[in-house]
């Protein structure tokens, strides 16, 4: 044997390179623990209660657009139905609060489960599409979600179902008067997301995902069974978002079902993470920090009468990013320097 | 049901599913040309219909007057929309399918908040034509007349675009750029041109339904997005990129609509498509005609 | 047979597509520890039965049996976890992943934790000589490099045969030297490795045995030496103009 196929000289030790990888996962974990900790002492400063407001939905958004980036991101599809999934954690939590008075706890988790067991459904039926065929099967599958709910009286049809109007309490998670209590709870729920991911990109499933994503074939050649592994990633992807749609339901004491299945919400639960950083750990949180205010801003102080200014901001904005920075605007800031993304 | 209703449901179903086709027609060639769903394509046809209404209001002619100015016109929204977005989309390095399906989206949205904001969100329609509101009676069974323009005008342009595509230069090249972009490249084609005359037809076509349903439909910013809904599962259902497979699924979804509203309360009345999707869904993934 | 056990035997193996018969009836024998050379002009089926071996697609009739199991019919996925692993014409790097990332896709088949599979993954790398690479972006690789990530992403899920479609198509000579030298190693860690190649002059000097495929079937195996000067061998390549030159 020749020495040419061998490159001793540059060889690393390889509990070196093991070592240098633990350490760069723990500097992200030290990062992730100073960034939340900062978010948490933002309500200390913004005491405005419609900023307060704002700022809980961008949390709630990253939350969620780290659930759709679990799917769509690290396993590449392109799911444009999420909203189904969001609206049955909410149809969920409010019908068992309302009318059973399940503590909304119970009914986020009854939620995630029915959730992630519909999204195994919808997947036995999509995961075969490929490319565009999937993304608009999820669209017409969401659709077909709403419909159904808005004929459905026993969940009130089109009107919808308003909760009852109690003391604040933790136990039923209303709070009528200081909405911090919403705040702390969406951000220890974007946390949960966020080291679920985490923990999830360094793991076979993680890797299996993005092999999925890369090159199907060549993951199969693998040994990843591609089916299986899209619908792991659906239904871990699908209880998450109904989580927070649970919340959601909570938090607005009212949902009807355009307020939370239309396909508007589809679309701003996978935007944060598209022009963020799709399939990245901050994407999501980075999107939806920007995303998230500048929409809800611009539709409160430009769009109230209707004019299409915020629609005018918002596409635009959605247009310039996706063409000018496709690897997602986290790219400007290197934060996964160190590892390759 | 008798059979004259039924009749009646029936030749209703098929002029709507030949405006449907008109609508989806569009949408397919682009995919077939390019890979690309243009997903502003219900935002097209929202942009004809006002674009009808405008040329009524400025002219005081007859919208039908208007059509053929309005595809024109449409011709060259799309063929802009490819030039200053679209060709950006394709050369994108990474994430290639998310930056085409999020910058038409972005489009959509765009266009939408740009017809609020120039032209109100107010519902408009357009109050006498030629065609409005007159129907014909065909041995009890009633037909309105702008939907039988509405389906001439599909069929004579589902023969043109036949004709266009198996008889010119221009249908040649659109079929060899489909083929083999590289290709075409080395024979002197300019990809993007192709491209452009591609989405210029594509929104032309949208054009022609959009003028003809100007007629008879209330025009407002968001009404591209029921529209644009029916032609991507129109699309969906006789397989992306077939032409011909887009006329047969329109006539079905017509067809179906039409049944499903006769029987169902007129809040169900999508279910009938929803539900023949799924079917073709389950049964064949590509849709009726399409190849995957 | 020379070989003194058989890991991978197809009987007789048909492939149809349409009225195009790729594969006609094709049974050959693989020896453990050998290394293979599956060759033929264009056309010549190579291709499909190396796909059909790999689990790419089910032949139409006949039976593949590999290390006591029948095959035929298992999906990819199985046949990886029982042994086989190959790489692809036109290299599939997993680009949005760094290098060593996409060698612990593979050895995540064996690994129980991602550290072990990282640890896995480091030692493949640089027994094929990518060691100085790892942390680099799959897509910044050159082609050579792409081949190489392939053989270790193949490597990594611990085969007893690996199949290599075309790895020395388009190398320079020296990078073929290289590739050999690669090839010989994967051999002597006890892997048995069938390649596929279209260029007879690289892998006649690797193989120990050669079968040729010709418009769809078996036309020749045995030694390279033995190969080289068979008359069908030698028509069916250079075809008619070499009779009448």
């Amino acid at each position: 044997m020749t020495q040419e196929t061998q490159i001793p000289a540059q060889d690393l030790p390889h509990d070196a390179a093991l070592t240098h990888f633990a350490k760069s996962r723990r500097n992200q974990l030290i990062r992730a623990a100073v960034i939340f900790a900062g978010i948490a002492l933002v309500p200390l400063a913004v005491r405005d209660t419609y900023l307060q407001n704002v700022m809980i939905l961008t949390l709630l958004y990253a939350a969620v657009s780290q659930c759709w980036n679990i799917l769509g991101g690290y396993c590449g599809q392109i799911s444009l139905g999420h909203a189904l999934y969001f609206g049955i954690g909410a149809y969920a939590t409010s019908v068992l609060y309302v009318n059973y008075a399940v503590l909304p706890w119970f009914g986020m988790a009854l939620g995630g489960v029915l959730s992630a067991a519909v999204a195994l459904l919808v997947g036995k039926l999509t995961f075969r599409l490929k490319g565009h065929y999937f993304a608009i099967a999820t669209i017409v599958i969401a659709e077909i979600g709403l419909l159904l709910v808005h004929n459905w009286d026993y969940v009130g049809g089109a009107l919808g179902i308003q909760w009852p109007i109690t003391g604040d309490s933790w136990a039923t998670l209303q709070f009528a008067r200081n909405k911090l209590p919403y705040f702390y709870f969406a951000l220890v729920f974007l946390i949960v997301t966020w080291l679920i991911t985490f923990k999830i990109e360094d793991s076979s499933w993680g890797y299996g995902w993005r092999a999925v994503k890369d090159n199907p074939e060549a993951a199969e050649s693998l040994g990843i069974e591609v089916f299986r592994s899209k619908m792991a990633a659906a239904a871990l992807s699908a209880f998450f978002t109904a989580v927070g749609g649970g919340f959601y339901a909570a938090f607005v004491a009212y949902i009807d079902p355009e307020s939370v299945m239309s396909f508007r919400f589809s679309l701003l639960f996978a935007l944060p993470a598209v022009l963020g950083g799709i399939g990245t750990l901050w994407g999501a949180t980075l999107g939806a920090a920007l995303l998230i205010p500048l929409t809800e801003i611009t539709r409160s102080y430009l769009g109230g009468s209707g004019s299409g200014i915020d629609l005018i901001i918002y596409g635009g904005l959605i247009m310039l990013v996706s063409l000018m920075k496709p690897e997602g605007l986290l790219s400007l800031f290197q934060f996964r320097k160190g590892r390759p993304a | 049901m008798t059979a004259q209703a039924l009749l009646q449901v029936l030749v209703s179903g098929l002029l709507m599913g030949l405006l449907y086709a008109l609508i989806a027609a569009g949408l397919s060639l682009i995919f077939g040309l390019m890979d690309v769903v243009n997903f502003a394509h219900g935002e097209f046809l929202m942009l004809a219909m006002y674009a009808t209404f405008g040329f009524v209001f400025a002219t005081h002619l007859d919208p039908v007057i208007g059509i053929p100015l309005v595809a024109a016109l449409l011709f060259i929204v799309g063929a802009f929309c490819y030039a200053a977005v679209v060709r950006y989309a394709m050369r994108a390095k990474a994430n290639i399918g998310m930056v085409q399906i999020f910058s038409t989206f972005g489009l959509a949205i765009f266009l939408q908040g740009a017809a609020q904001y120039f032209l109100t969100p107010d519902y408009r329609s357009i109050q006498a034509s030629w065609f409005g509101d007159k129907t014909l009676n065909l041995a009890g069974v009633f037909l309105p007349w702008p939907q039988i323009l509405g389906g001439l005008v599909s069929v004579m342009a589902f023969g043109a675009l036949y004709l266009l595509i198996a008889r010119t230069d221009l249908g040649k090249a659109l079929e060899a750029t489909r083929e083999d972009q590289g290709a075409v490249a080395l024979v002197g084609i300019d990809k993007n041109r192709v491209f452009a005359i591609g989405w210029g037809l594509g929104a032309a076509l949208v054009g022609l339904a959009g003028g003809v349903l100007a007629i008879f439909y209330y025009i407002h910013p968001q009404v591209g997005a029921a529209f644009g809904g029916i032609a991507y599962v129109t699309v969906a259902l006789g397989g992306f990129g077939s032409v011909f497979g887009a006329l047969v699924a329109g006539v079905i979804v017509g067809l179906v609509e039409a049944v499903t509203a006769s029987i169902l309360p007129p809040a169900l009345k999508n279910i009938g498509i929803y539900a023949l999707y799924l079917g073709v869904l389950f049964f064949r993934p590509s849709g009726l005609f399409g190849k995957l | 047979m020379s070989a003194p056990s058989v890991i991978l035997e197809t009987i007789d193996v048909t492939q149809r597509f349409g009225g195009l018969v790729a594969n006609s009836n094709v049974s050959i024998k693989v020896g453990r520890g050998e290394i293979l050379g599956l060759i033929g002009p264009n056309g010549a089926g190579k291709s499909t039965l190396f796909n059909a071996i790999a689990g790419a697609r089910i032949p139409t009739s006949g039976r593949i049996l590999f290390d006591g199991h029948d095959i035929t019919a298992l999906t990819a996925p199985d046949r990886c976890r029982l042994g086989i692993a190959r790489t692809f014409q036109v290299p599939r790097s997993f680009d949005s992943m760094s290098v060593v990332e996409n060698v612990m896709v593979g050895s995540f088949v064996r690994a129980s934790n991602a550290r072990e599979a990282r640890q896995l993954a480091l030692e493949t790398l640089h027994f094929v000589g990518l060691g100085a690479r790892v942390e680099d972006p799959a897509i910044q690789l050159t082609p050579p490099e792409k081949r190489r990530l392939e053989m270790a992403r193949a490597l990594a899920t611990a085969p007893k045969l690996l199949l290599l479609d075309e790895v020395m198509t388009g190398l320079t000579p020296s990078e073929a030297r290289l590739g050999v030298e690669l090839i010989r190693k994967v051999r002597e860690s006890g892997v048995t490795v069938v390649m596929v190649e279209h260029v007879m002059e690289i892998v006649m000097p690797l193989v120990d045995r050669a079968i040729v495929l010709h418009l769809g079937a078996l036309l020749a195996e045995g030694k390279p030496t033995e190969i080289v000067r068979n008359d069908a061998v030698i028509s069916a390549y250079l075809g008619d103009r070499h009779r009448a030159a």
